[in-house]
């Protein structure tokens, strides 16, 4: 058979098909609007005033653009406490994914280039771990931290993120499809170290795993509400995301400040906008990061 | 650098003399180095994961009594947690919101997956990254969001219905409220689900289809007979991570309880049960018996994911 015969099959096939593509489309542009119209409209109502919130079109402006007063009053309320949760999560992400991410790399970086004793059980209890839901580990986990008296730091849920299984998974799969063996032979050839071969060549190597690694712990940490609400109790210490449902559940009671409410629609912008930002920004790591690990997984 | 390339084991140049002793000290520090390289991820993996496990374990063979104090009960707590009607009640929530969400989410990232994947689609990526934007979206804004999005007073959906003289629909409502979660998290996490699979089909060789093709296959025969068998693998790892994640479901009813307290009690999901046991009663030990026991539901459900999904491999 010639190269082209399959080309051309394909171009049949389009021409073929188009009402199936016609179909196709008209479920994907659907689909679109599903996953983007509640943004749309959370975007669109950061823009309205309180009482414009509930007399306008949700859909629409509102004949005010109340979106930087809203800003104001979002940073200004008990205190500037909106700015101090988006400081605390931005550490907290920023440090965990950091932190992680590196510990992950030099687990997975282990686990694919060294045979040494206990290799495979080690690997099989750190990816049976991955399917243990967390549940069984948060209970305890906050009794240990408030026993070591680290419960209401920032440390208490910075640390844990240093156990990522699934992260030590996925920098293993990379590791063993990007680094060569004989790159590494012949460093060592040239007397590089261990550790200076793993930090000068080998992460080079992985740094489309790595960057997806560390972008999914940063967002797994960014977006976190379950551990923070669990061991924080000091509303100075919180995340973005559970300082916001702590708003929301006071905006809810009867008889309570409503005002609240446009407070948190701004608040959900802001909070949500960084990690948006950054998915974008790096999709091209990311996407091709995401294709190699599931290739063999 | 010349010391360290003599003394590497197993290089070819043996002949030149070197101390025997610094050979097998090359080699002790050969075997140590991948145990250096892991020591940072298993002291957290042990000191986070492995340690609190045991440390729950146990935690839930005893029981705190106000008279009497501490004292072991073996598996009393477990023998209790079977009969708890409350657990069960989430138990049945949980698998009513998986049996319904599960297979549309992934029935939705299949298609879409299939759809971007083929040459029929131009300009994939608006739809690939589209369709992914809410994963990135914290699970507790898409919770205030839908849960404003649903409510009466100024969720858009009230709005056109009022505006068509229609009556609003209920959402937040003790029949609606299963409904309604499982459209957030079908919301949040196809998209993610897409990309796995999506990841999973690019990974298949071309030629396959091609010679289906030849062979007169329809799109549809090829995607049926071949593409989802071949990515079965990846369907059923997204698909024992939604059934962890579903069992598991707690921000979203978490955050609507505020908007709806009226739907949700205490024991709604099992994960808000353990929740409400460990921090509202200070039953420690009975809330990690409790999710132990849910561990237990998990395992259970994921391994009949997994049976199904090689049964139906062979079958073919």
């Amino acid at each position: 058979m010639t190269v082209q015969a399959p080309s051309q099959l394909q171009r049949d096939g389009l021409q073929k098909f188009s009402t199936g593509k016609f179909v196709a489309y008209v479920v994907l542009f659907t689909f679109l609007g599903y996953f983007l119209l509640p943004l749309i409209w959370l975007v669109i109502s950061s823009t309205k005033t309180n009482a414009g919130l509930f007399s306008s079109f949700g859909f629409w402006f509102d004949k005010d653009f109340n979106f930087f007063q809203n800003l104001k009053a979002l940073f200004a309320r008990d205190n500037g406490a909106f700015g101090v949760w988006m400081q605390n999560t931005a550490i907290y992400a920023i440090s965990a994914s950091l932190i992680s991410s590196f510990v992950s790399a030099m687990a997975g970086y282990a686990f694919s280039q060294y045979r040494f004793a206990g290799r495979k059980l080690l690997f099989g209890i750190v990816l049976g771990s991955v399917f243990v839901p967390g549940t069984v580990f948060a209970v305890p986990l906050y009794l240990l931290l408030a026993k070591s008296g680290l419960s209401n730091s920032l440390l208490a849920i910075i640390l844990p993120a240093v156990a990522n299984p699934f992260g030590v998974y996925l920098m293993r799969i990379y590791a063993e499809q990007a680094i060569p063996q004989d790159l590494i032979d012949a460093a060592r050839v040239d007397g590089a170290g261990e550790f200076r071969i793993f930090l000068t060549i080998a992460l080079r190597l992985v740094a489309p795993g790595y960057v997806t690694v560390l972008l999914f712990a940063f967002v797994g940490a960014w977006n976190n509400y379950f551990l923070p609400l669990l061991v924080l109790s000091k509303s100075q210490l919180y995340p973005v995301t559970v300082g916001l449902a702590y708003w929301n559940s006071l905006a809810s009671q009867p008889g309570y400040a409503q005002v609240l409410y446009i407070l948190v629609i701004t608040g959900s912008v802001i909070g949500t906008l960084p990690v948006m930002i950054i998915f974008l920004f790096l999709q091209r790591y990311w996407q091709n990061g995401l294709a190699l690990g599931s290739i063999k997984g | 650098m010349s010391i360290a390339k003599t003394t590497l084991p197993g290089s070819l140049d043996q002949k030149a003399k070197k101390p025997v002793v610094r050979y097998s000290w090359n080699r002790m520090k050969r075997k140590i180095i991948p145990y250096l390289f892991l020591t940072p991820f298993l002291l957290g993996f042990i000191l986070f994961l492995v340690y609190p496990l045991f440390y729950a374990l146990n935690l839930s063979m005893y029981r705190n009594r106000l008279i009497g104090g501490i004292t072991f009960v073996g598996l009393d707590n477990y023998v209790k947690a079977f009969q708890d009607k409350n657990f069960w009640e989430g138990v049945r929530n949980v698998l009513v919101f998986g049996a319904m969400q599960i297979p549309v989410m992934l029935g939705l990232a299949l298609l879409f997956a299939l759809l971007l994947d083929g040459k029929l689609i131009r300009r994939q990526t608006i739809f690939r990254l589209g369709f992914f934007l809410p994963f990135a979206v914290p699970s507790v804004v898409a919770a205030l969001m839908w849960g404003y999005f649903y409510g009466q007073s100024f969720g858009p959906i009230a709005q056109i219905a009022t505006a068509l003289h229609l009556q609003p629909p209920q959402f937040l409502t003790p029949s609606g409220i299963l409904p309604s979660i499982a459209n957030i998290s079908t919301w949040q996490y196809t998209g993610y689900n897409m990309l796995i699979i999506f990841a999973a089909l690019k990974g298949v060789p071309e030629e396959l289809y091609e010679a289906a093709k030849v062979d007169g296959a329809s799109d549809l025969q090829i995607a049926l007979r071949i593409r989802i068998p071949i990515i079965m693998p990846a369907i059923a790892l997204t698909a024992i991570f939604s059934i962890i994640g579903t069992l598991q479901l707690f921000n979203e009813p978490n955050i609507l309880g505020a908007v709806a307290p009226t739907v949700m009690n205490s024991h709604f999901t099992p994960n808000i049960y353990v929740y409400n046991l460990a921090f509202s009663n200070r039953q420690f030990d009975y809330s990690a018996a409790i999710a132990f026991t849910l561990a237990l539901v998990t395992a259970a459900a994921s391994s009949l994911v997994l049976i199904g999904a090689f049964r139906g491999e062979d079958n073919k």
